[in-house]
């Protein structure tokens, strides 16, 4: 029992492979069962809740401080941090945990969610009682059925095993945990239109300040938003303390973290890597994970960091997973998701695919990315489909402009010869959706130009002839 | 303890902020917003969502200004960000601009342009702004976004969904200010829409107000739709007075015709709102039912004749009235619902003729003496720790003074104990709402104010006890004596009277209020009386006991009627006078607070109508008493120079002011009252309660074709199980019945309705409540029985 079942595996999530890597959150991968509380109890499961509640709350809370958990959701804010933001004595506080996962190409906390959703639940219950939390509300996002099933069931052999609820393990710990399903908005990652969303309004980002939801969030209390992913790390890291966390990966970017794939690429797929040592060449190429370009083909570009991050292209390979690193080339690392172009791809009808979601997704509050999102996806589709003409080249880059001033980030091109331009992006708009539908336009317009010359309509010039001038 | 040098004479003040403005220093206070302290500097900002009477959400981004920030200038939209020690603020940079063209130009990308056939062009921000921060023209060639235009939200207001800017301001307002969020976003992104939720119009009584701050034309109002452009209008200032809030406002007039009025920001008052009602019965003051000459009965009818002639009438009826048995056979009643001046003029015409029998209200108010509690100013509600109210429902009698209360209850500055017979509009917003049984008032009233819990909340600071008239079938009395219960547990609270007329304050100050109607009307009944005169009121429809106003003036044999319609009353006129309505007379007016500001002419009378004032200097006149006054600004002075109370309401005070004055206090000694008796629990049937709805049959509303078909109509509001126990179902009819008659009318299950009561709204077009109200009685019991 076990052993890892081979026999069954996964089809819809293709692409890990069992090595000898580190493995903090996705060690149970390759059972079967793995969500079950038995497969999760054979595995060491609640052996990380059992250590944090036999210490006092501050000594957990310092321990993850310590390993500097960064945030895996996008921003990359530590988690041990982030829960000190709370006010004192402030009750009753709450965790929010985001599972509304909706950036393109991210798929990694569904995987959590589906396979492993004991070690999310134990994440749950360690957070909350290392910062103080009273109540969890589990935010999963509407489109992820199986998701929601399974953390459903596992939540109640949770509480009927005595995990969840009253008295913890005999301790004076009580925690209940409230499922919630979203109903599929893209902005509701956004953590304070996640709150707004589970308030029962509609999902809207909260306007800044206050720029955390710690102060004032769900039912203007405090509130500590944080990713699945993040909150999988924390049994591993009890069970095995900080030193063995900090070991993994590099001192500012510590633990592992896990990555979607998709694309062209021989194994598309979910893949936990280490943070700061691996690199865009290891993930593509390496036989390990990827096993590089399908068919062969060579690789044009990729998006490294979910479907609003500026693009990278085999400049860009050797940059390590690091949010600096990869900021400073000109993009970012967000939820993990990379999706690679191979040298068949269509760049400006990618772009398109990329912004027609954004101002589909636009929660249509503020007048930058509401107007300007629309009208970009309009000027590129007109472009796409070969009626665009020069001027419209410049409008794109002007209304992209009114959505944020200043030079977008990119990443640098030797073919032409550019600088990059580092993260972040200023902005016109109260969230990034906004700015998230210029960026794929903006990497392709300044990667591949010659893709967009190609595309446009080109007017002959009538040769005119100067009056008086024949004969 | 170290002792410290007394600090310097100096005083920091500490929620002073200093901060630069396109380099030039600018003085704030702490959580002021950039845009409102650029306001104040003169370096205009441009903006769509921002309104400074409601929560900022920066959502229109037309705001956009440089802040120097750690690293270098920041974006920052100025109506999120507040001020800052030493901040930098630059409203005018190249980026600053670029940001601002940008938004301008997104926001006309999907905006239709039909200005030329737009009511907001002209007044338009999107337009005014378009032109001063717009990059001059668009780029966006696609087509734009489209939907049915327009589509009706209410009765009143029509949204052009294809106009709208998606600024959140009539939905904020709606939310936040209204308490009424029956407009909402709905789809998203590129699809937001504003819009209602299905079959669940936006019937607010403030809707108007969501049209006048739309930034944009997407909100019209019914009442003034395709009337005018906005730069043929003229605009004067003025006050309304359909209550006696007296909210600010302009009349605008196109060809002299009264188009429509605007809420105007008085910071005391009404923060620039409006409702409904207010705003929307300029309508009634050129109705055609109006009168316009006036009318002397010659046999059975009332024959058209000249002033002249119709005054000379008056008169003799008058003086033959005085010489048959002296002044007590003539009485006086109305002269609330005009202005200072025409009250003042009425009451030294009485006192000149030496009639005692004078009163501005019906019956349906309070004792005149209310006045001589210490006063409280709708301010000091609004900031009072607690307020108290022994009042009828503010939302349905002073709108815009509901919207003040609930703002101190929801912005946490006021605790609300409501005492009450039915749920009113404020019921959800008290802290605690004790109800009770008419008759049992000040009894309830002693008893809650005695807890614990509640003394400690009026130990927390100041208590405004707001007091009117909250049951028109019961006896006045138990409210003033409720009021006197309170200010023997609280002898520093102070009062605000909530009596309703629009003048009804002023009238009373200057002296129209010696006898209680409803005496007078008694005597009627006796022979007492042989000549009535109704300044614009209307005892039939307004007195509580309609048998008892109907008895009355039948027992009159000569009643001389001014007033701007026909009414039950006036139809039984010996001499019938037209008189000048709103909008067509200056003067001042009074509100409940005792606030005295300028009310002005903006259109000519309709035909040869006159100013209440102007008919009392006329007939004293005739009566040979001259009062030596011969225009509205001599009356005034003349009301300045001789009321006390008026003192400080010069002209040039007000001229000075436009908020007005406040009247100075006069204290007289508190009379000796009635005690009434505690009423038993009705015998038999339900003890009966009447109140007010905003929309009723009462003539400004009747006459506005926009407004009429907003009353409710009458009705028996039941609660449910008591509905249920008599075995009617919801809308049947039941008979009604009093000791005097019964009636019939349809019934409404209401859980606002306590058990044990049933609750009607006084005067709406159907069956007439009054026809079961017997002033003689502390309070009304009535019988209700299905068909």
């Amino acid at each position: 029992m076990n052993t890892p079942d081979s026999t069954n595996t996964y089809p819809h999530a293709p692409g890990f492979v069992a090595g000898d890597r580190p493995r903090i959150v996705t060690s149970r991968f390759e059972y079967s069962d793995s969500y079950t509380l038995q497969r999760y109890l054979a595995t060491d499961g609640y052996a990380g809740l059992r250590a944090a509640l036999g210490r006092p709350a501050n000594e957990v809370h310092d321990e993850v401080k310590s390993a500097t958990v960064l945030g895996r959701g996008g921003a990359g804010f530590p988690a041990g941090t982030k829960w000190g933001l709370t006010p004192q004595g402030v009750f009753p506080r709450y965790l929010v945990v985001n599972g509304d996962e909706s950036e393109p190409g991210t798929y990694k906390d569904r995987l959590l969610m589906e396979r492993d959703p004991h070690q999310l639940i134990e994440g749950c219950l360690i957070a909350c009682y290392a910062a103080g939390l009273s109540q969890c509300f589990l935010y999963i996002r509407g489109e992820m059925a199986l998701a929601q099933e399974r953390v459903a069931a596992a939540l109640n052999e949770a509480y009927a095993a005595g995990y969840v609820g009253k008295n913890i393990l005999g301790s004076k710990f009580s925690l209940d945990i409230v499922l919630h399903w979203g109903a599929g908005a893209y902005v509701v990652g956004e953590e304070t239109a996640l709150i707004e969303s589970l308030e029962g309004n509609r999902g809207m980002p909260r306007l800044k300040p206050p720029y955390f939801p710690a102060a004032i969030g769900l039912y203007g209390q405090p509130t500590i938003v944080n990713n699945v992913e993040t909150l999988a790390n924390l049994p591993w890291l009890m069970r095995n303390g900080a030193e063995a966390y900090t070991a993994i990966g590099t001192k500012t970017s510590p633990g592992t973290r896990m990555v979607a794939v998709s694309g062209h690429v021989k194994r598309p797929g979910v893949y936990e890597i280490i943070n700061g040592v691996t690199t865009f060449r290891d993930l593509i190429f390496n036989e390990e994970y990827c096993g590089g370009i399908r068919n062969g083909n060579k690789l044009k570009a990729f998006v490294p960091g979910g479907g609003s991050a500026p693009w990278f292209t085999e400049d860009q390979l050797d940059v390590a997973f690091e949010g600096p690193q990869a900021g400073a080339a000109g993009s970012m690392l967000g939820s993990g998701a990379v999706m690679v172009m191979d040298e068949t791809t269509d760049i400006p009808a990618a772009a398109l695919t990329l912004t027609r979601f954004y101002a589909h997704e636009s929660c249509g509050k503020c007048t930058p990315c509401r107007e300007g999102g629309t009208w970009l996806e309009r000027i590129l589709s007109r472009i796409v489909d070969g009626k665009g003409t020069d001027a419209d080249l410049a409008q794109l880059v002007e209304v992209g402009t009114s959505i944020c001033p200043g030079d977008f980030p990119h990443a640098s091109s030797k073919r032409l010869g550019l600088d990059a331009v580092p993260f972040p992006y200023k902005m016109n708009t109260i969230c990034f959706v906004g700015p998230s539908a210029y960026a794929p336009i903006n990497s392709a317009l300044v990667l591949f130009p010659e893709e967009f010359a190609a595309r446009v309509t080109k007017r002959n010039m009538i040769p005119v002839t100067a009056v008086g001038a024949a004969s | 303890m170290t002792t410290t040098e007394p600090t310097p004479e100096i005083a920091v003040d500490p929620n002073a902020v200093n901060l630069t403005i396109n380099g030039r220093p600018v003085a704030a206070r702490k959580g002021e917003l950039i845009i409102a302290a650029a306001d104040r500097s003169g370096d205009y900002i441009p903006r769509f969502c921002y309104h400074p009477r409601m929560s900022p959400v920066g959502m229109c981004r037309q705001c956009l200004v440089e802040v120097e920030g750690p690293r270098g200038p920041m974006m920052v939209v100025s109506c999120m960000t507040p001020v800052a020690e030493g901040q930098v603020v630059r409203t005018e940079t190249e980026q600053v601009k670029r940001a601002q063209e940008g938004i301008i130009e997104l926001l006309l990308a999907n905006h239709p342009l039909d200005c030329p056939v737009c009511d907001k062009g002209g007044e338009c921000p999107l337009q005014d702004q378009a032109f001063s921060h717009g990059p001059g023209e668009s780029r966006f060639i696609e087509e734009k976004r489209h939907y049915e235009k327009p589509i009706a939200i209410s009765d009143l207001v029509l949204l052009d969904r294809e106009r709208c800017i998606l600024c959140d301001r009539c939905t904020r307002f709606a939310d936040e200010v209204a308490g009424d969020a029956l407009i909402h976003f709905t789809s998203r992104g590129n699809n937001t829409q504003v819009q209602t939720f299905p079959d669940e119009p936006f019937s607010s009584y403030f809707s108007g107000n969501t049209v006048q701050i739309c930034p944009v034309g997407a909100l019209t109002a019914q009442p003034y739709r395709f009337k005018a452009r906005p730069w043929d209008l003229e605009k004067t200032e003025s006050t309304c007075t359909t209550c006696s809030v007296g909210c600010r406002i302009t009349l605008e007039s196109s060809r002299d015709e009264l188009l429509r009025y605007q809420g105007v920001d008085s910071d005391p008052v009404n923060h620039g709102w409006l409702c409904d009602k207010g705003r929307f019965n300029f309508e009634s003051v050129k109705s055609d039912a109006r009168l316009s000459n006036p009318l002397v009965r010659d046999g059975g009818s009332l024959v058209e004749t000249s002033w002249s002639s119709a005054l000379s009438t008056a008169a003799s009826l008058i003086r033959s009235a005085v010489n048959a048995g002296g002044a007590s056979r003539v009485a006086v009643l109305g002269g609330a619902r005009g202005t200072n001046e025409d009250a003042h003029a009425w009451a030294r015409l009485t006192s000149a003729l030496g009639i005692d029998s004078v009163d501005a209200q019906l019956g349906d108010g309070l004792p005149a003496d209310v006045l001589s509690y210490p006063q409280a100013t709708i301010d000091e509600a609004a900031r009072a720790s607690t307020i108290i109210l022994l009042a009828p429902d503010l939302k349905e009698e002073l709108p815009i003074l509901y919207l003040r209360l609930r703002d101190a209850s929801e912005k946490k500055r006021s605790r609300i104990l409501e005492f009450t017979a039915k749920e009113s509009g404020l019921t959800r917003y008290a802290w605690k709402t004790v109800p009770y049984l008419p008759g049992t008032q000040p009894a309830v009233v002693a008893s809650t104010l005695a807890d614990a819990p509640i003394s400690a909340q009026m130990a927390t600071g100041s208590v405004v006890v707001v007091v009117g008239r909250s049951n028109l079938a019961e006896s006045d009395e138990y409210t003033m004596a409720a009021l006197d219960a309170v200010m023997t547990a609280h002898p520093n609270a102070t009062v605000l009277p909530v009596l309703r007329r629009g003048n009804v304050r002023g009238a009373l100050t200057v002296g129209l209020g010696r006898r209680d109607a409803v005496d007078i009307l008694a005597d009627a009944v006796n022979g007492e009386i042989d000549c009535l005169v109704l300044v614009g009121a209307d005892p039939i429809g307004d007195c509580p006991d309609t048998e008892l106003a109907r008895r009355a003036l039948a027992a009159i044999p000569n009643i001389i009627a001014i007033d701007t319609f026909a009414t039950a009353s006036s139809s039984k006129a010996s001499v019938l006078l037209p008189a000048a309505a709103f909008g067509e007379k200056d003067g001042t007016t009074t509100n409940l607070e005792g606030r005295v500001t300028r009310l002005a002419r903006k259109v000519t009378v309709n035909g040869t109508s006159r100013p209440d004032w102007m008919v009392a200097l006329e007939l004293a006149d005739v009566l040979g008493h001259d009062l030596a006054m011969a225009s509205v600004s001599d009356v005034h002075a003349d009301l300045v120079s001789s009321n006390a109370a008026f003192a400080s309401a010069t002209r040039s005070a007000l001229s000075a002011h436009p908020d007005g004055v406040v009247l100075e206090p006069v204290r007289s000694s508190s009379p000796s009252r009635v005690v009434p008796p505690a009423a038993e629990r009705p015998g038999f049937g339900y003890r009966l309660v009447v109140g007010r709805k905003l929309y009723d049959n009462g003539r400004n509303v009747a006459e506005s074709p926009s407004l009429a078909p907003l009353a409710p109509g009458s009705a028996l509001h039941m609660h449910p199980l008591d509905l249920e126990r008599l075995g009617a179902a919801d809308g049947a009819s039941v008979k009604v019945s009093g000791d005097r008659t019964s009636i019939v009318m349809d019934v409404k299950s209401d859980d606002s309705v306590q058990r044990g009561t049933v609750w009607a709204a006084w005067a709406q077009p159907g069956a007439n409540i009054g026809e079961l109200i017997d002033s003689t009685k502390w309070v009304n019991d009535v019988k209700v029985e299905t068909l």
